[in-house]
């Protein structure tokens, strides 16, 4: 055993390998290799007589996501969501991870993340399925506006086209409400992760300089915690743009990226469609990294 | 003339620990002040209460005469240099020193030209456009001087500004530091552990010990005429004379200090001057400084005496172990007020 020890703390190169090989292999077959499969599907297309895979390498797929018009509404009608998404997560988590922090006393703190990662330990299907009773026209939601008395405005929101509809819970407006809900904890906790690393001296150094705590928060605490913006505003993004579940139980009948994907695979049997579909929200990821990268989100490292 | 800072009756208490315990002091506009003590001593909270980071519980803070103790940090006319320098790593060299006249609202071509004499000030106008992460410890040091001198403030803090240099950088920053001060004319207040810092460069000094402030003199009287044993030890690294030893040796039983450079070694056999006090012990440990030497000797009846010695053949050579006879003059026995425990 010694022996052994001491051969391979003379040599740490192969002593790296035995370490790396297992998990390397893990992480290179099962999920590089499956995302490697998925993507080469994408360049094939489907025989529109027989519906079987013709493994010719093609680029009809990927003409057919990006022309279609009705492809590319889906494209468009989940992008328009996971950015509303991501902004909406955004707004709310920002002053409450900041709270959590830098106000909270640790009792309370402690209460903050338990209570932030609550609902992240219950089923997503309940979830989902509980805020489409809550959205429901005789819905819990609808009633408790109704006797604050402010059922008319509801009735209103409901009434804007595109995002209303005949209740919440059948509306775009109540699929936002619900994919808020679900991915707020995504954007909270690398947000409060990202301020408590910005150091207390530099706030007081700020109020010191005749800053007023709204100027220090956006001069100071804002840029300093963007790469934790930009790591939750990712997750958001991505699991809006990738869900089938929500769409499909809540909101309006217009298809998602996800319920494409899932149909397309499932029922359709259109294998490269589904695979191309696909693609699309990781070059959209792709993109809106490279963005928050030239604005400069991951600076401050 | 009204005081640049006034402490009235000013505690700050965490728990059961009173980090300030009722101190009251005044500092002159254009002094340079030091708040020496070791850690815990309460000197960087009282720091902190200046600068508005803490709210005292009782007691009031005066500056200029006004009462600020409600004031938050960004409005009193104070700025702070900070122990870790406290630049911000997202702005370059520039925008840190212009932060002050930006979160005012200055122009741009206004706020630009001042922050560039500022680091002509410090000598950093070609580092403008480098990032903080890109600069030296002293480098930073003076960045962090100068976003601070930018706002023109009545009273600069600065929080242990020179313990993280290393000693050649610290001794340079220390006389670039009270030249500055000399030349702008602002209140310095300077916290510090390290006696030397604070008798080469304060006017006058605060030492804290456990919230309070033992003695507050200028560096001469503190160094020659320490008013306590702590203040004797921690100022002087005097030896601290007390009880039976004090009484047998002086006469009566006042504790006194003497200095470690005031103590003379001689062999047992050699007769003690007329006006001396004087006894024997057994050196224990021998330190070598290069000017000096620090001979520890230890009395028969336990105490040790510390004597600093210049490293010369007339200082004599004595082994370890070797009886040695103590002896200084009786006007170096400094006379320590309240009896206060070693």
């Amino acid at each position: 055993m010694r022996g052994l020890s001491t051969f391979l703390y003379r040599r740490p190169a192969l002593y790296l390998l035995l370490l790396l090989i297992p998990p390397l292999l893990w992480f290179g077959t099962v999920y590089l290799g499956s995302l490697f499969t998925l993507l080469t599907q994408s360049i094939y297309a489907i025989d529109e007589f027989t519906a079987k895979v013709v493994y010719e390498p093609t680029l009809a797929t990927y003409r057919q996501v990006v022309t279609q018009p009705a492809n590319v509404d889906i494209i468009l009608r989940t992008v328009s969501m996971a950015v509303a998404v991501t902004v909406a997560c955004g707004v709310i988590a920002l002053p409450i991870a900041n709270y959590m922090v830098r106000y909270a006393s640790p009792r309370a703190r402690a209460l903050f993340y338990v209570g932030v990662m609550l609902p992240m330990w219950m089923s997503y299907l309940v979830k989902v399925y509980a805020w489409r009773l809550i959205l429901a026209k005789q819905g819990i939601l609808s009633w408790l506006l109704d006797t604050v008395g402010l059922g008319a405005a509801l009735e209103a929101l409901l009434r804007i086209p595109g995002v209303g509809g005949p209740s919440l819970s059948a509306s775009y407006l109540g699929m936002f409400v619900v994919f808020v809900y679900m991915w707020l904890p995504f954007m909270i906790l690398p947000l409060a992760a990202a301020i408590e690393r910005v150091p207390e001296s530099l706030l007081q150094a700020s109020a010191d300089l005749g800053a007023r705590p709204g100027q220090t928060f956006r001069t100071v605490t804002l840029p300093l915690a963007l790469p934790g913006l930009a790591a939750g505003s990712v997750f958001t993004f991505s699991l809006t743009l990738g869900d089938y579940i929500i769409p499909s139980v809540v909101g309006a009948p217009g298809y998602f990226i996800g319920m494409m994907v899932y149909q397309q695979q499932g029922t359709a049997g259109n294998i490269p469609l589904a695979a191309a579909f696909s693609v699309v929200p990781i070059v959209l990821i792709m993109i809106y990294l490279t963005i928050a990268r030239r604005a400069g989100a991951f600076d401050a490292l | 003339m009204t005081a640049a800072i006034e402490f009235r009756d000013v505690s700050r208490v965490y728990g059961d620990v009173h980090a300030v315990d009722r101190v009251s002091l005044a500092v002159q506009a254009g002094e340079f002040f030091a708040m020496l003590g070791p850690s815990g001593s309460g000197k960087t909270t009282c720091l902190r209460l200046i600068a508005g980071f803490e709210t005292p519980d009782t007691g009031s803070v005066l500056l200029n005469g006004r009462d600020v103790t409600a004031d938050p940090p960004y409005e009193r006319d104070v700025n702070t240099v900070f122990q870790d320098y406290a630049l911000f790593p997202h702005m370059s060299v520039l925008e840190n020193v212009a932060y002050g006249p930006r979160v005012r609202g200055q122009r741009k071509d206004l706020w630009q030209r001042r922050a560039l004499e500022m680091l002509d000030l410090v000598q950093l106008g070609q580092f403008a456009q480098r990032r903080p992460a890109q600069l030296s410890g002293g480098q930073r040091q003076r960045v962090s001087l100068a976003r601070a001198l930018i706002n023109q403030p009545r009273v600069l803090l600065l929080d242990e500004p020179l313990g993280a240099l290393d000693l050649k950088l610290r001794e340079e920053m220390q006389i670039e530091l009270k030249n500055l001060q000399r030349r702008l004319g602002i209140t310095f207040v300077f916290v510090t552990h390290d006696q030397g810092e604070a008798l080469s460069m304060a006017d006058r000094v605060a030492v804290f010990n456990r919230g309070r402030i033992e003695q507050l003199d200028t560096p001469r009287t503190l160094y020659t005429r320490p008013g306590t044993a702590f203040v004797a030890r921690f100022v002087g690294s005097a030896n601290v004379v007390t009880g039976e030893l004090a009484q047998r040796l002086s006469g009566h039983a006042q504790p006194f200090a003497v200095r470690a450079e005031n103590v003379r070694l001689r062999a047992p056999d050699v007769a003690a001057a007329s006006d001396a006090m004087t006894c024997i012990g057994a050196v224990a440990d021998v330190q070598y400084h290069g000017a000096m030497s620090r001979w520890q000797v230890r009395l028969e009846s336990g105490e040790v005496f510390a004597a600093a010695l210049a490293d010369t053949a007339a200082n004599g050579d004595f082994t370890i172990g070797a009886r040695v006879r103590l002896e200084w003059a009786r006007a170096d026995a400094v006379p320590l007020g309240s009896a206060e425990a070693p």
